[in-house]
């Protein structure tokens, strides 16, 4: 790890202070993806500005008919809250599949939105629940946040302070984990939202997490897995690696969706 | 350099350390408590499992700056020198929990954090979804989880709990 100059703001105002006067500052919240990439030198920011510290970021609660997560809240604050559990209990139960136990008592929704991983499991949710992102500056839609690989629509000054969900009629998050990593090989999240139903996969495209238009119109006229029937994703454009091909993830995709509906079907 | 001051163990503990100390180095190079190991560096491995604020946490991947102000516990804060050891490491030793012992005081700090989040009553199948984040290359997982199994009823019965 290079060595950098630690800030510890009181303040989101006092964070974005501190990230416009000093330029190629990072931000840490959780640390446990900015940690292990300063160790491997693949970054080397010469301020961090920590945003842990920070009160009143990390709540949790119902506004109105939105569930809101603050940009610090914990993977194990999202999934053991009995808030999220009644709101939208797939999201609390995508939060207690990210990482590991101790990995989520560190890890934060905002961390991990910023970061846009490609096989990160929340861009699936902000995604298919038609989530805002809140920031210091204004509020962006999901659709206009993400914007490929690692890359958001975030500004350099531009710091994440909170996320609003609208609630859902139906909905689940289905993941197939890398034996190894356990991050998602695919992960898919299917939302039946009270005017049209949403499927984004993570894990597999080459530009991050996208939709899957044609899964979507069918599951609008029917919601059920039969609805998917003879539907397939190409596997053009998708990641191929060692863990898998483009066309076994693009397989794993409508197997997901199919067991995404069942499961958002069968919830009582 | 930066100025930390935290609660180790029960007692205050301070230094002026770089910021890009993580805090297992902190520990073990500063404060001398080499129980705490460090195994993959990678955040993967949990030999580095210390408690913040009651919470596992892997102190690989925790600068030492940002657990200034905060509790932490490592395995040698379980029990004093020459006293008994704390239920889970007694369940440890009893059902020979460990082979080379590298991986145990992570996986003893994240077996009493599991029992502080789920009880004490806790079935193999939950213990071994619970171990995603330790590694035993010794491979002596049923141990691990028969330890754990037993050290969870034991804690139930004590103060140390």
């Amino acid at each position: 790890m290079y060595e950098f100059k630690y800030h510890r703001p009181a303040t989101v105002r006092q964070a974005a202070n501190l990230l416009v006067k000093n330029e190629d500052a990072k931000l840490i919240a959780g640390g446990h993806t900015l940690v292990p990439v300063m160790k491997q030198r693949l970054a080397a920011p010469p301020h961090i500005v920590d945003l842990s510290h920070i009160e009143g970021l990390d709540g949790i609660e119902m506004k109105g008919r939105s569930l809101v997560i603050g940009a610090t809240a914990k993977h194990a604050d999202v999934a053991n809250s009995p808030i999220v559990g009644e709101a939208l209990p797939a999201l609390a139960e995508l939060a207690a599949l990210i990482g590991d136990p101790a990995v989520r008592h560190k890890g934060t929704i905002g961390g991990s939105l910023a970061n846009n991983d490609p096989t990160a499991d929340y861009p699936a949710a902000v995604l298919a629940l038609g989530a805002m992102i809140v920031t210091n500056k204004r509020k962006l839609r999901a659709e206009e946040f993400f914007q490929g690989l690692f890359t958001t629509a975030l500004e350099p000054d531009e710091i994440i302070t909170k996320v609003l969900f609208p609630l859902a009629k139906k909905a689940a998050y289905v993941k197939f984990r890398n034996q190894a990593s356990r991050y998602a090989l695919v992960g898919v999240f299917v939302a039946k939202r009270p005017s049209d139903v949403r499927v984004t996969v993570t894990g597999a495209g080459g530009e991050g997490v996208f939709r899957v238009t044609a899964f979507e119109e069918a599951l609008k006229k029917r919601f059920s897995p039969k609805a998917l029937d003879g539907l397939t994703v190409p596997a053009e454009g998708l990641n191929s690696d060692l863990h898998g091909s483009a066309e076994y993830r693009a397989h794993l995709i409508g197997v997901l969706a199919r067991r995404a509906v069942e499961a958002a079907t069968n919830r009582a | 350099m930066a100025k930390i001051s935290m609660i180790v163990n029960g007692s205050p503990a301070s230094g002026n350390v770089d910021p890009r100390t993580l805090l297992v180095q902190f520990l073990r190079e500063n404060l001398k408590l080499t129980g705490t190991h460090v195994g993959c560096d990678t955040s993967q491995c949990g030999a580095c499992v210390v408690h913040v604020d009651g919470k596992a946490v892997k102190s690989c991947t925790t600068l030492a700056v940002m657990a200034d102000g905060h509790t932490v516990t490592t395995i040698e804060g379980l029990a004093a020198d020459g006293a008994p050891l704390h239920p889970m490491q007694e369940a440890f030793r009893e059902n020979h929990g460990l082979q080379c012992g590298f991986c145990t005081p992570g996986m003893i700090m994240t077996a009493i954090d599991l029992v502080h989040r789920k009880g004490h009553d806790l079935s193999d199948h939950l213990i071994r979804e619970e171990l995603e984040g330790n590694l035993c290359r010794c491979t002596g997982y049923q141990n691990i989880v028969a330890s754990i199994a037993a050290g969870a009823k034991a804690m139930s019965n004590s103060d140390l709990a």
